[in-house]
């Protein structure tokens, strides 16, 4: 049971390349991915418990020993980042097998579902820079064909920024990864851990320390860097949007803490780009929200907005910021997956996701509105919900910190959030709606059978359950971030399990 | 050897970036070629350039005995390489098919307002 | 093309360069070539086929699509890798070799069965790129 940890990622790679051998039959794709999903979750529940319980797990693959071969690591923040993309990894399917349209499944979109989830696991799991751009690069192909699926009009258009600036990202990273390399002659991230503070060219260490921060910026989608979110994440179907918005940019954003704690220590002027960074993206997030018009484009800013709060986290830098960040991050998986999901049943229901022709939805469907009220709430921060706690421990770290800028641009983010909500919950919920001309040739919600309906809501109950449990329980949760705060802070121990002659 | 190769490296970096910066969507593609042929170079360069056999110690003894050359930045290179030919490949499809539906490859072009609902 | 020289010679040229293909995929462990590069030239043999005789030909001469080389081509190599993981609890990717050299083919281990999975996803993905893109033109 020594590669547990690698046990994750086989079965996501298993897992697509079985699929691909049922290219043609969509419902045994169906079955297979859902019950594949339970698999992987139980095994990376394995992984966490493990984790959690003996400490950081390593696997040196191919048995090449730590700087020299590929390391897989799993401290608790990957172990715990690897169980929440397998849970919504799982909602996903099953909401994937329920709303996207039989003609683009047919095109293998379960398959390369699963190496999108395949490069993910990887992108958590591994220990080695190089091997971190070659997930990435697993995760931004399958990406493109799930964002071009189907081969709409929007959807390409909306494709090509994305594809573009994605590329960019990666070439820039490899940019980074060269200018490394010359510098320190490793890529095993403990081991540069050692090498880098250690180096005397300062300057140039700097360098690819912004080169790593720009290839991840425009992953993670901070300002000035977002343009693409935007542009690209209302097009495809409401599954692909919902595993995009809720982990692809989290991957960028998982990097950097990597990278910004692990690799570039005490330096200062990272720090305060970062904060600046943090406000900025808080800033533009959430006034680009406040304009749109779209449901899914409303999300789409808020994701930007919310990155916002991770970034001031690791730009603070302290333990219980880190504790903030990584709590942050966790309620915001799964609350964002959900939301696009909410905005695919809303367009099931409705035909449409703009706000101007919604209306009545919680006068016809109280109880499913009940429902999507609870991500919402959970995204407001409105306590005891998810959002709140990582939020109190963000805005404690500021105060200890004295940093009133952040303060400021973290309260003004959740204000804004929160006026956005309401409008929209507004708008959608409770405002008297038109009268919809029927869309011919559209499966509405109403008349789906009954079967269809439950494996439509199961998800979305699903991640509001995981949403309520981070809320309710916050007791656990902040024991969790907090063991990974003290973990990002004190690096040796992570450093300590990959090389372990290093004393 | 070094200078001159760092200077075709940042040749390639400008001129891919400038193509980037076009409105066609071929000249993004090629703009995209080029920068990450860029950056393989850069690998190539920052690796160290030596003139030495390949790192494989003979059966008889433990350490190398001759100067030989990093495999590493190879390696990188190679996997660059395919990756980007994988990339490439789809990109030019893609762009293929935009020309298709959007009948337009001026990037300016594609921004169609979304229809409303009627 | 109706060249009648390069019609002939793709005939025979496909066999030659499937053959070097194969060479060039076992020689790849100590030395340069490799799964990749040898499932490039077999791709590359198919294309000259195609250019010389159109793509029909060359589609019935395969028999099947070649997308359907890249998930047997990819079991291929994943079972290599995860072999040692789940017959001898070593990790993922781990060389295993047999003691005995078998002749013309040398030691065997997991690493050919490795290449020659890369080498039939290559040979899957380049011949369905180039096909897709051929006859979409």
């Amino acid at each position: 049971m020594q590669q547990l940890l690698l046990y994750p990622l086989l079965f996501q790679l298993f897992l697509s390349i079985f699929l691909m051998f049922f290219w043609k039959k969509i419902d045994a794709q169906k079955i297979i991915s859902i019950v594949g999903g339970f698999i992987a979750v139980f095994l990376s529940g394995v992984l966490f418990y493990t984790v959690w319980n003996s400490g950081i797990q390593t696997v040196q693959a191919a048995s090449w020993e730590a700087p020299y071969g590929i390391t897989f690591v799993a401290d608790t923040l990957s172990a715990t980042l690897v169980l929440l993309t397998s849970i919504a990894g799982l909602a996903v399917s099953f909401f994937s097998s329920a709303s996207v349209i039989p003609a683009r499944l047919r095109f293998g979109y379960f398959p390369i579902y699963h190496f999108l989830l395949l490069g993910l696991t990887g992108a958590f799991l591994t220990g080695d820079i190089f091997n971190l751009y070659v997930w990435f690069e697993i995760i931004i192909i399958s990406s493109f064909v799930l964002i071009t699926l189907g081969g709409e009009k929007a959807q390409i258009e909306g494709a090509v920024k994305y594809f573009t600036l994605n590329i960019l990202a990666s070439i820039i990273f490899l940019t980074a990864i060269a200018v490394l390399y010359g510098l320190a002659g490793s890529l095993n991230m403990a081991d540069l851990a050692t090498i880098i503070p250690q180096l005397e060219n300062r300057k140039l260490v700097e360098v690819a320390a912004i080169l790593f921060l720009v290839g991840f910026g425009i992953k993670s989608a901070v300002f000035p860097l977002y343009f693409w979110l935007p542009a690209s994440y209302h097009t495809p179907p409401s599954a692909v949007a919902a595993i995009f918005g809720g982990l692809l940019t989290k991957v960028g954003v998982y990097a950097l803490i990597r990278v910004f704690t692990l690799i570039f220590l005490e330096d200062v002027f990272l720090d305060q780009i970062l904060i600046v960074i943090a406000v900025l993206t808080l800033f533009s997030g959430a006034i680009g929200s406040l304009v749109q018009k779209n449901v899914r484009k409303i999300f789409s800013y808020l994701i930007i907005c919310h990155i916002g709060f991770m970034i001031a986290g690791l730009g603070m830098g302290t333990e219980i910021a880190f504790a903030g960040m990584v709590f942050y991050l966790i309620h915001d998986i799964m609350v964002k997956t959900n939301l696009f999901m909410v905005s695919g049943l809303i367009y099931r229901i409705k035909g449409t996701n703009n706000v101007r022709f919604l209306g009545d939805l919680y006068d016809k469907f109280p109880k499913l509105s009940l429902l999507m009220f609870i991500p919402l709430l959970s995204l407001i921060g409105v306590p005891p919900f998810s959002g709140f706690w990582p939020k109190v421990s963000l805005i404690t770290a500021s105060l200890n910190e004295k940093n009133y800028i952040i303060l400021g641009a973290i309260i003004f983010g959740s204000l804004l959030t929160l006026i956005i909500i309401t409008r929209l919950w507004a708008n959608v919920f409770w405002k008297k709606g038109k009268e919809l001309t029927k869309r011919d040739h559209f499966l509405y919600f109403q008349k789906m059978t009954k079967a269809k309906k439950i494996q439509f809501l199961v998800p979305i109950i699903m991640l509001a359950g995981v949403s309520l449990y981070i809320g309710f329980g916050a007791e656990h949760m902040q024991q969790l971030s907090n063991r990974i705060a003290s973990e990002l802070i004190d690096n040796t121990q992570y450093i300590e399990a990959v090389i372990p002659q290093n004393n | 050897m070094e200078f001159l190769l760092a200077i075709i490296t940042g040749l390639l970096y400008a001129a891919g970036l400038y193509m980037m910066l076009r409105r066609s969507l071929v000249k993004l593609i090629i703009g995209l070629i080029i920068i990450s042929n860029g950056a393989n170079l850069l690998i190539f360069l920052l690796g160290r350039i030596t003139k030495g056999h390949p790192p494989i110690i003979p059966g008889d003894s433990k350490i190398f005995t001759e100067i030989y050359a990093d495999p590493v930045p190879q390696a990188l290179i190679l996997t660059a390489i395919v990756i980007s030919f994988g990339l490439q490949s789809f990109a030019i499809i893609l762009i293929k098919r935009a020309y298709q539906v959007v009948k337009t490859d001026d990037l300016d072009e594609m921004n169609t307002i979304e229809e409303d609902y009627k | 093309m109706k060249t009648l020289i390069l019609r002939t010679a793709s005939n025979y040229l496909l066999p030659i360069l499937l053959l070097i293909s194969i060479f060039i995929l076992l020689r790849g462990h100590y030395l340069p070539g490799g799964g990749f590069v040898g499932g490039l030239i077999a791709s590359i043999a198919f294309v000259l086929h195609a250019f010389a005789n159109g793509l029909k030909n060359t589609k019935r001469l395969l028999k099947f699509h070649p997308g359907y080389l890249m998930p047997v081509g990819l079991a291929v190599s994943f079972l290599s890798g995860v072999l040692p993981v789940i017959g001898f609890d070593e990790p993922f990717m781990t060389g295993l070799w047999m003691h005995d050299a078998i002749p013309v083919l040398g030691k065997l281990g997991t690493a050919l069965f490795f290449d020659i999975g890369v080498y039939i996803v290559v040979q899957g993905v380049t011949l369905t790129i180039i096909f897709t893109i051929s006859e979409s033109a």
